[in-house]
C-alpha cells in the first residue's frame, strides 16, 4: 500500500493548483461569470494542451492512460478556485459514459475531438419528478424507421447552452423508475425539436431546460446497448460524484482557510476573535470535517475503479455522505464567524458556500446517500 | 393555568382574523404566501392599516397609544396575522425606538415622534452597528460633536436594514471618548433627508439589496433630537436590545414556515410517491415542529411572566438562540425538498418581481436564496455566540 503521489501526479497538482490560482483570483472569477458562455475558452484550450482532458481516459481510447487520482487532483484544484468551465459535465460524464459504452466511431467521432478540446457535452437525466432516482425517467425515445424519435422534457442541465452534443436518457422501455428499459442517445445540440431554457445557477454555472418535441436521430446515435443504458449512467454517476467530492474538499480547504485569516485578523473586544474558545472549538471542527472529507474522497477515488458494482456504488455514496456533512459544517461555520460580512456577495466565502450546498444536492444529498448506503451494506 | 381560550379571547381572535381578512391587499397577502420579496409600500400599506385600527404597536401599553394586549391576546394577535399571511411589521419604530421614546424621551419628543410610528408615516432604521464595532458595540466611534444647538456627526454606520427606504434613523453615537466605552455613548435621532448623508448598498449573499452603509460627513442634528441624557445612551441600547432578541424569535413565522415545507413535501415527488411520505424526511419535519413546540412554550412562558410586570431579562437571549437556529433549519429542509430544482437562479423573478416564468414550480427559486440569507438570523440582534455568552454570565453566573 502506498497513498502517496507519484512524481507525475505531483506535477500535475501543481500545475492545476497554479492554474487555480493565477486564473480565479476573486475578481477574475467575476468577470468570467459575467461573460455570455460563463466560462473561458482559452482556459478551455489550455486544458487541452495541458492534457487535462485526455488524462482519465486510456491511451486505446486517445487519451493518456490516467484515472480517478488524476481527476481527484485536478477537481480538488477546480474546487479552491471555484473554477466555472465545464470539465464535470464534458470529461468526467460525457467522456466518461462514451469511454464505457460508445462504439468505436463514436469514440472517433467524440472522445478524440473531446481530448482535443473541440467537443463540449451535457448530461440531460433529470426531469421534474425524478429527485434521485436515476431510472425516475419519462422522456420517450419511440423507434422512427430506422433511427428514433424523442419527446418530453429535462432540468437542470449543467452546460447544456455550450455543449456540442447533449447526452440524453430516455425511456425506451419498461414502466416509470424501471431501471431496464433506459437508453442513451447522442443529441446534436442544434436538433431540431429541440428548445431550451438558459440559466445561471446558484453557484454561477449555467444550466437549462429542455424540452424535446419529436426530435429524430439516427439509430447510430444510440450510445450503449438499447434498453440497457442503466449500469453505465450509474457507473458514470458514481464517477461524477466522486469527482464533486474532490472539488468540495479543495472548497473546504479554501473556506477555511479564508476564515482562519479571518478570525486571527478581525478584532472585537480589542483581540483577534480567533482568541475566543468557541470559535477556536467550531474552527477545530472545520479542519476536522475537510480532514475526514479528504480521507473519503481519497478512499472513494481508490475503489472506483473496482469491478463490484457494490464496492464502487458504496464508496461513491459514503464519500457524498460524508462531504455533504462536512460541506454544510464549513460553509455555515465560515459565514458564521465571518459574522455581517459572510453574508455577502463580496465575500469569497459566501460563493464557496454556495458551491459547496449545491455539490451537496447534486446527484443525491447526504440523506438519499445514507438510504443508498445502508441499502447495500445492510444487505451485503 | 388553562391552554384554552376563554370565550372573550375566542371573540377578540374572530375579530383579528376578520380585520386582517378585510384590510390586508390581496396582492399583498400573495406575496407573502409566495414567498415574494415585499417593496416599502407593500409593508406601509399594511402598516398604516393596523395603525388606523390602533393595533400596530401591539406591545405597547395603553398610556403610550397602545391597545395595551394581555399576553394571551398578545399570542392570538401574533398567529393570525402570520396564518393570514400578513406581512411581518418592521420592528424600527414600533419595537425598538418607539418603546426608547416613551421610556426615555421628554414630553415634546413623544409629542412629536410617536404618532408617527403608531400611524406608520415614518420608516425608522436602526443605526448601531459599525465596520469596526459589531458584537462589541460598545467600541462604536462615530463622533457626535457639539456646536451651538447643534450636533455634528461624523463617521459611518453599517449593516443598516432597509436604510435606503428609511425617513429617519435612531443612532448611537460617541459624545464622550475620554471615559470607559460605555460611558460616552448617546442616543441620537436623525433625519435621513439631513445634508451630508450618504446611503451605499451592500448586496447579500443571495443578490439581494436590504442592508447598506451608511455614512455621515458632517452632519448637523439638532441637540433636541438627543433621547435621554448625554453619555447615557447605554441604557436606551440596551434596553432597546433585550425589545429586539424578544421579536427575533419569530414563532409564528416559524409556524407557517413549517406548514409551507409541508405543502411542498406533499407536492414533491419522490420514487413516485409524494415526499412527506419518505419516513426519513417526515421524521425531520417532526423533529422541527417539536422544536417549534418547544420555543413556542417557552416564549409564552415569558410572556406570561412579562404580564405580572417586570421587563425581559437575560433568558429572551435563549429564545433568540433557539428561534433564528429554527428558521434556518425551515430554510434548509425546504431546499432539501426541493432538491436539484433549488439550482436555477432567477434574479429577475426574485428580485425585480419580473413575468420571468418560474423554472420548475414557483416556490422552487426561493429555496436556494432564503436558505443563504437564512444565515444571518444567527449573525444580527447579538450573534448566538455573544447570546450565548449573556445567557452564561447573566443566568448561569459564569
Ligand atoms: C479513565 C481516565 C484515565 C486517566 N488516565 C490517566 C493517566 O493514565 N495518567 C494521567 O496523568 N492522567 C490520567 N487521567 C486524568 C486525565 O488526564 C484528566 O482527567 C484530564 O486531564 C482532565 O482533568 P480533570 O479531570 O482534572 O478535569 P478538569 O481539568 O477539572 O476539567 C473539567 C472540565 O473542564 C474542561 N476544561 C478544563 N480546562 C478547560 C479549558 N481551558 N478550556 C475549556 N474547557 C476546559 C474539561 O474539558 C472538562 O470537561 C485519566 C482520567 C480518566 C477519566
Ligand atoms: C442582515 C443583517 C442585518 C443587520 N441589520 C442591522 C441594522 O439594521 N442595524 C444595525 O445596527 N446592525 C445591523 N446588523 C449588524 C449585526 O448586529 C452585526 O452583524 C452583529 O452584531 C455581528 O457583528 P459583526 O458582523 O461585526 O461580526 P463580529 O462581531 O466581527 O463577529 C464575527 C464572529 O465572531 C464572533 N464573536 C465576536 N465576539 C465574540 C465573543 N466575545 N465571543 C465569542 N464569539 C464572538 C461572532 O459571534 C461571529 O461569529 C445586521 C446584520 C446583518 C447580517
Amino acid at each position: 500500500m502506498d497513498l502517496s503521489l507519484s512524481d507525475e501526479q505531483k506535477q500535475l497538482q501543481e500545475s492545476a493548483e497554479r492554474f487555480a490560482r493565477e486564473k480565479y483570483t476573486f475578481d477574475n472569477r467575476r468577470k468570467i461569470v459575467a461573460t455570455e458562455r460563463g466560462w473561458l475558452p482559452e482556459n478551455w484550450a489550455q486544458f487541452a494542451e495541458l492534457g487535462w482532458l485526455g488524462m482519465a481516459f486510456s491511451e486505446e481510447d486517445g487519451g493518456y492512460g490516467g484515472g480517478p487520482i488524476e481527476t481527484m487532483i485536478v477537481m480538488e484544484q477546480f474546487g479552491k478556485g471555484l473554477v466555472l468551465e465545464p470539465f464535470l459535465p464534458t470529461v468526467v460524464l460525457g467522456g466518461g459514459m462514451i469511454a464505457r459504452a460508445g462504439s468505436a466511431d463514436q469514440k472517433a467521432a467524440l472522445l478524440a475531438p473531446m481530448i482535443e478540446g473541440k467537443k463540449q457535452f451535457a448530461f440531460a437525466w433529470l426531469e421534474r419528478q425524478s429527485r434521485y432516482n436515476l431510472a425516475d425517467v419519462s422522456l420517450k425515445a419511440t423507434k422512427e424507421g430506422n433511427g428514433w424519435s424523442l419527446s418530453g422534457h429535462k432540468g437542470v442541465v449543467y452546460n447544456a447552452a455550450s455543449a456540442d452534443e447533449i447526452i440524453v436518457l430516455a425511456r425506451t422501455a419498461g414502466s416509470a423508475r424501471e431501471p431496464k428499459g433506459l437508453t442513451l442517445f447522442v443529441v446534436d445540440a442544434k436538433a431540431k425539436g429541440l428548445s431550451r431554457r438558459d440559466y445561471p445557477t446558484q453557484d454561477a454555472l449555467r444550466a437549462s431546460e429542455l424540452t424535446f418535441d419529436k426530435v429524430s436521430v439516427g439509430a447510430d446515435a444510440v450510445l450503449g446497448k438499447v434498453d440497457d443504458a442503466f449500469p453505465t449512467v450509474e457507473e458514470a454517476v458514481d464517477r461524477a460524484i466522486v469527482a464533486l467530492c474532490a472539488e468540495a474538499t479543495g472548497c473546504m480547504d479554501a473556506i477555511n482557510a479564508a476564515t482562519l485569516e479571518y478570525i486571527k485578523t478581525r478584532k472585537q473586544f480589542g483581540v483577534a476573535i480567533g482568541k475566543f474558545q468557541v470559535l477556536q472549538h467550531r474552527m477545530v471542527d472545520c479542519f476536522t470535517n475537510a480532514q475526514e472529507a479528504r480521507s473519503m474522497t481519497l478512499m472513494a477515488s481508490l475503489k472506483i475503479d473496482d469491478k463490484d458494482p457494490t464496492v464502487r456504488a458504496k464508496a461513491a455514496s459514503g464519500a457524498k455522505v460524508q462531504i455533504g456533512k462536512s460541506g454544510k459544517f464549513c460553509g455555515q461555520s465560515a459565514v458564521q464567524m465571518h459574522g455581517g460580512m459572510g453574508v455577502t456577495d463580496e465575500m469569497a466565502v459566501s460563493h464557496y458556500f454556495k458551491r459547496l450546498t449545491m455539490i451537496d444536492l447534486m446527484f443525491g444529498n447526504q440523506q438519499h446517500h445514507l438510504t443508498r448506503y445502508s441499502n447495500l451494506a445492510m444487505a451485503a | 393555568m388553562d391552554l384554552a381560550f376563554t370565550p372573550d379571547e375566542q371573540k377578540f381572535a374572530d375579530e383579528v382574523r376578520a380585520f386582517v381578512r378585510a384590510n390586508l391587499a390581496a396582492d399583498v397577502r400573495e406575496k407573502v404566501k409566495n414567498g415574494k420579496h415585499l417593496i416599502r409600500d407593500d409593508y406601509m400599506r399594511w402598516q398604516q392599516a393596523l395603525g388606523k385600527k390602533g393595533w400596530l404597536v401591539y406591545t405597547w401599553p395603553k398610556k403610550h397609544g397602545g391597545p395595551g394586549f394581555t399576553p394571551a391576546q398578545r399570542y392570538i394577535f401574533e398567529n393570525i396575522c402570520a396564518e393570514e399571511y400578513a406581512p411581518g411589521i418592521i420592528p424600527f419604530g414600533t419595537k425598538m425606538v418607539g418603546p426608547v421614546i416613551y421610556t426615555f424621551g421628554n414630553e415634546a419628543q413623544k409629542e412629536k415622534y410617536l404618532p408617527a410610528i403608531r400611524e406608520s408615516t415614518v420608516w425608522w432604521c436602526q443605526g448601531y452597528s459599525e465596520p469596526g464595532s459589531g458584537s462589541d458595540l460598545a467600541s462604536l466611534r462615530t463622533k457626535a460633536e457639539k456646536d451651538g444647538d447643534h450636533y455634528v456627526v461624523n463617521g459611518s454606520k453599517t449593516w443598516n436594514t432597509m436604510g435606503h427606504w428609511a425617513d429617519w434613523i435612531f443612532c448611537l453615537v460617541r459624545t464622550d471618548s475620554k471615559s470607559k466605552p460605555q460611558e460616552g455613548i448617546s442616543f441620537l435621532l436623525i433625519d435621513m433627508k439631513t445634508p451630508g448623508i450618504t446611503v451605499k448598498p451592500i448586496i447579500m449573499a443571495d443578490g439581494g439589496h436590504e442592508v447598506n452603509e451608511v455614512f455621515f460627513d458632517n452632519v448637523r442634528v439638532p441637540v433636541e433630537n438627543l433621547v435621554g441624557k448625554e453619555n447615557e445612551g447605554w441604557t436606551c441600547a440596551k434596553f432597546l436590545l433585550a425589545n429586539e432578541r424578544l421579536g427575533i424569535a419569530a414563532v409564528p413565522q416559524s409556524k407557517r414556515g413549517v406548514e409551507a415545507l409541508k405543502d411542498i413535501a406533499r407536492v414533491e415527488q419522490d420514487n413516485g410517491r409524494p415526499l412527506i411520505e419518505n419516513q426519513s424526511f417526515a421524521e425531520k419535519i417532526a423533529d422541527l415542529e417539536i422544536q417549534v413546540t418547544a420555543l413556542e412554550f417557552t416564549e409564552l412562558r415569558v410572556l406570561s411572566q412579562m404580564a405580572q410586570g417586570g421587563q425581559p431579562g437575560a433568558e429572551v437571549s435563549g429564545l433568540k438562540i433557539r428561534g433564528s437556529e429554527i428558521q434556518q433549519r425551515i430554510t434548509e429542509l425546504t431546499m432539501e425538498a426541493v432538491g436539484e430544482y433549488s439550482a436555477p437562479y432567477l434574479p429577475g423573478l426574485l428580485w425585480q418581481g419580473t413575468n420571468e416564468a418560474p423554472v420548475g414550480p414557483e416556490y422552487a427559486h426561493l429555496a436556494a436564496p432564503r436558505y443563504f440569507n437564512t444565515r444571518k438570523t444567527t449573525i444580527y440582534g447579538g450573534s448566538n455566540e455573544i447570546q450565548k455568552g449573556i445567557i452564561s454570565k447573566m443566568v448561569l453566573g459564569l
